[in-house]
């Protein structure tokens, strides 16, 4: 604190005070100092950052499956035209044979029919994650060969194929169901800390009941009344899902009503809307942000575990847990169940070190104001 | 052990107890070095009472915590200098030396009562802890040890409090407790590093006079670290000034006061809040006048929440303070001075008439009031805690317009804030800067710019410059008056400080456990109390004396 703190400034120079603000950027938006600290403490953490990256890549990956691996060809060239049959249904009678329903390219007629007038291009792996290979001559589950990498499962589907398609619907489905569990999760968490007394007390309450209803149990219920898909049981998993962040909104939201800035700005007339989102949510969103990588983690943990024990996808998805199972129920071939840990283990290992990270950048101590 | 030995010892034995020479004190930051002290020399004898004046900042505490080596190393090192203890280098020496020094030989009472003590242990057994571990002493042995120290340190029936917990004990007991376990091991010397800062004048006297009359018992050695010229000219014999690191002046108390040679010294001494000089309009139209104003809080209990009695923060207030005067709100903590600030601009419930420029308020709800929050303002105490550390200068200076002049165009929002930055003193080109780029004093002005940018016609100032020094409040002060003459605002001024008060405030009502015990002007107030407890209150703060008519809470 200096001694001669200067009162005697200058008009103000309208330009000076117009000017665009000197503030940090991160990827082109605007952030505070204070974000911008956590962001450098973020990245001194040097493995979080390998895992963020490492992740990105194999999850931007995973959203081209459809291009790396797929039992239709990339790009066709027949007769002059060039076509794209991953893209568009072109009927065998297009190539000149004898059906009029869509091409079957992985048959060896109709490849040996286009490579008469032309090319194909495959995918780097020519299976989708449905594609059952017949044209094995062992046994299934197959080993690993030069035709399918990994081997193929107790169906004769390319494990590799099925790895890919899997991971990414893992991903996705943790993704939103992290998101939406964690949207209504900061809602309820900040409203009960925002206006307490009788809704928080009560919402409590019936929190601590709806919180003990055997959620597992539940689902195996409903999935024996309807065929569980992607969006229903994302709908029964969120019923609960959404509890977890609630307690920690809330109590920064209690302890924000005190703040004095808060108060400040309730002296300054703004709407208790504004002071939640602007004053008090930043606040909220500390603990939620720290928790996410870790909650990510579980929901995908959730649904292997769903699939594992048959109460998951609907059956034919590409699924970790149900790749899982086979490798239970089929010792002999521990291509299946070794391939698929692998897989599991490095997506939560890297999110639980992104999530480390996250939280050492959003520690207090670490990122004093 | 050798306690009783250096006890024997220590009103015999003269000479040098704590012997500084040229000490460095260096931080090892993320990405530069900061020189927290450079070079200090620092003697303290047998018995002596040395203070070490300066402001935040200085590097006070930082000297002190060097002494018992207490800084973080190795973040913290030292380029130069040595610290002999008895003659004993303590710069690196072993950890067994230096907690034989520790807690034994040199004690340490901090600024924070709350803190200090931890909240799951009984008194008896945090006391008794510091008689185990450096004396050995059994459960029933210690028990009459800390008796002797409840009595020393002026707690009354201390058979009672051995099974209180520090939540049951008043800040001025806590700090009482503090210091007992500080003495426990009849130490040497007692630092006191801002040992009144956090508590209140009346508890301030109390707590100077204790140190003084256990000085004159045990002939310890004191160093007093405080930023109050007051308490050093009441207590030490010899003084440091400090200032960025260095020691800018030393020597006896009274030749310093008397012929200051530093410039810094000379306006330290100067910066002391001279009484209220402008007489305002007797006859101005009234701004707020509340009637019989209570605010209670329910007390309850049993299984239904029976409602069976109330806390009376604000119990039956008349208040009437006219358009330019301020009124001075004056009382300890816990006397409702804060809730009453609060109640007034409609911030918390309450009952009873409040009447703002002849409207009356009370009853209206939080949208009904809207459109007049802009002429009630509120700057608060803690000017860390006040503003958001999420947004810029500007942002939070401009909160309020976007509420009361959405109509604006935001350049000329941004030309309005710019404009009460520069009214506070502030260089508009901060704009885009942030909280924690500024000092204490900077962000209390950043505070009224936020409060002023509405032109207001009255400010609640809740203890606005109690977190501060005393040079940045006197600056603090000279602002808030001459933003008062200039735009004609009224203030309503809380603090626990009369210095203060006297500097801004027309009227004074000093307040008790929610009532109004005394009203008057501040110069009636001031020079003829007629309570107990306003006489009490003004004597501590313009005499550092503490009370024994047991008027003021103990």
């Amino acid at each position: 604190m200096s001694v001669s703190e200067r009162t005697d400034y200058p008009e103000p120079d309208a330009a000076a005070v117009r000017a665009p603000a000197q503030l940090d950027t991160f990827m082109g938006m605007r952030i505070t100092p204070l974000t911008q600290r956590r962001i450098d403490t973020f990245k001194k953490n040097r493995r979080g950052v390998w895992s963020l990256w490492i992740f990105g890549v194999m999850f931007v990956v995973s959203l081209f499956a459809e291009i790396l691996a797929n039992d239709r060809p990339l790009i066709i060239s027949f007769d002059g035209d060039i076509m794209f049959p991953f893209l568009v249904d072109y009927p065998e009678t297009r190539y000149g044979g004898f059906f009029e329903t869509p091409a079957e390219y992985r048959d060896p007629y109709v490849a040996d029919l286009i490579e008469e007038k032309g090319w194909i291009l495959w995918p780097l792996v020519p299976f989708s994650f449905d594609t059952i290979n017949y044209n094995l001559d062992v046994p299934v589950p197959s080993p690993p060969s030069s035709g399918n990498w990994v081997g193929t499962d107790d169906q004769g589907r390319d494990v590799v194929a099925r790895l890919l398609y899997g991971f990414r619907i893992s991903v996705l489905f943790g993704f939103t169901l992290t998101i939406f569990g964690s949207v209504v999760g900061v809602v309820v968490g900040a409203s009960q800390g925002f206006w307490g007394g009788w809704y928080d007390l009560l919402f409590q309450r019936f929190m601590e009941i709806w919180g003990s209803v055997p959620t597992l149990f539940l689902i195996i219920i409903m999935a024996s009344i309807f065929t569980p898909n992607f969006w229903s049981l994302m709908f029964i998993l969120l019923l609960f899902s959404w509890m977890g962040l609630v307690d920690l909104v809330r109590a920064e939201f209690y302890r924000a009503r005190n703040f004095d800035y808060v108060r400040a700005a309730r002296a300054l007339g703004v709407s208790d809307a504004k002071i939640m989102f602007r004053h008090m949510l930043p606040n909220g969103m500390v603990a939620t942000l720290t928790f996410m990588p870790f909650i990510l983690a579980g929901s995908v943990t959730t649904l292997t575990a769903l699939d594992f024990i048959g109460y998951g996808l609907p059956a034919g998805s590409p699924s970790l847990g149900e790749m899982l199972n086979q490798g239970k129920a089929n010792i002999q071939a521990p291509w299946l169940g070794l391939s698929t840990f692998v897989v599991l283990a490095l997506m939560l290992s890297l999110l639980v070190f992104v999530g480390e990270a996250v939280r050492d950048a959003f520690d207090p101590r670490k990122t004093q104001v | 052990m050798p306690g009783d030995e250096t006890h024997m010892t220590a009103n015999t034995r003269s000479g040098r107890l704590v012997d500084i020479r040229d000490l460095s004190v260096s931080f090892q930051m993320a990405e530069n070095v900061v020189e927290a002290v450079r070079g200090v020399s620092l003697q303290i004898d047998r018995g002596e009472t040395v203070a070490l004046v300066g402001e935040s900042g200085s590097g006070k505490s930082v000297t002190a915590l060097a002494i018992l080596q207490l800084l973080p190393y190795p973040k913290a090192f030292h380029p130069t200098g040595s610290i002999k203890i008895d003659g004993e280098e303590a710069v690196g020496a072993s950890d067994k030396f230096l907690q034989s020094i520790r807690g034994n030989k040199i004690s340490m009472i901090f600024q924070e009562p709350m803190t200090s003590l931890n909240p799951l242990h009984t008194i008896e057994k945090q006391i008794g802890e510091i008689l185990l571990l450096h004396r050995g002493m059994g459960r029933t042995e210690a028990r009459g040890r800390i008796l002797e120290l409840l009595n020393l340190v002026g707690i009354k029936e201390p058979e009672k409090r051995l099974n209180s917990y520090p939540h049951q004990l008043s800040g001025g007991q806590r700090q009482r407790v503090m210091i007992a376990m500080a003495l426990a091991n009849e130490p040497e010397l007692l630092i006191a590093d801002e040992a009144t800062t956090a508590v209140d004048v009346t508890i301030q006297a109390q707590i100077l006079d204790l140190l003084e009359d256990i000085q004159r018992k045990t002939g310890m050695a004191m160093l007093i670290i405080t930023h109050e010229l007051g308490i050093v000219r009441k207590l030490a014999k010899r003084i440091y000034v400090m200032h960025q690191g260095k020691f800018v002046e030393e020597g006896k108390t009274a030749d310093v006061f008397a012929n200051p040679s530093h410039e810094y010294t000379r306006m330290l001494i100067a910066s002391e809040p001279q009484p209220r000089q402008t007489t305002p309009d007797p006859n101005s139209p009234m701004m707020l006048e509340t009637k019989d104003l209570k605010v209670w809080f329910p007390i309850k209990a049993g299984v239904f929440r029976k409602t069976i009695d109330h806390v009376r923060a604000v119990d039956g207030v008349d208040l009437a303070v006219r358009q330019g005067h301020t009124l001075g709100v004056v009382g300890e903590s816990g006397s409702g001075k804060t809730t009453l600030g609060m109640a007034v601009l409609r911030l918390n419930r309450s009952e009873g008439s409040i009447k703002f420029g002849g409207e009356e308020i009370q009853g209206k709800s939080f949208d009904e009031m809207r459109p007049i929050r802009h002429e009630m303002q509120i700057v608060f105490q803690d000017p860390f805690g006040s503003l958001s550390p999420r947004f810029s200068v500007g942002q939070i200076v401009e909160e309020g317009l976007a509420v009361h002049h959405k109509s604006l165009p935001e350049s000329e929002r941004r030309d309005m804030a710019a404009q009460a930055l520069q009214e506070v003193g502030l260089d508009p080109a901060n704009m885009n800067r942030y909280p924690h780029e500024f000092s204490g004093g900077q962000r209390q002005r950043i505070s009224i710019a936020r409060a002023i940018v509405l032109k207001p016609k009255f400010i609640v100032l809740d203890e606005p410059t109690s977190a501060l020094d005393r040079t940045v409040q006197v600056q603090i002060l000279e602002l808030l008056t001459d933003l008062q003459n200039r735009h004609n605002l009224t203030y309503l001024f809380i603090s626990h400080d009369l210095k203060v008060v006297r500097a801004i405030a027309d009227d004074v009502i000093v307040m008790r456990d929610g009532k109004v015990v005394e009203f008057g002007t501040c110069q009636q107030v001031l020079e003829n109390p007629k309570t107990d407890y306003a006489n009490a209150l003004v004597r501590a703060a313009f005499e550092l004396a503490a009370d024994t008519s047991g008027a003021v809470s103990v």
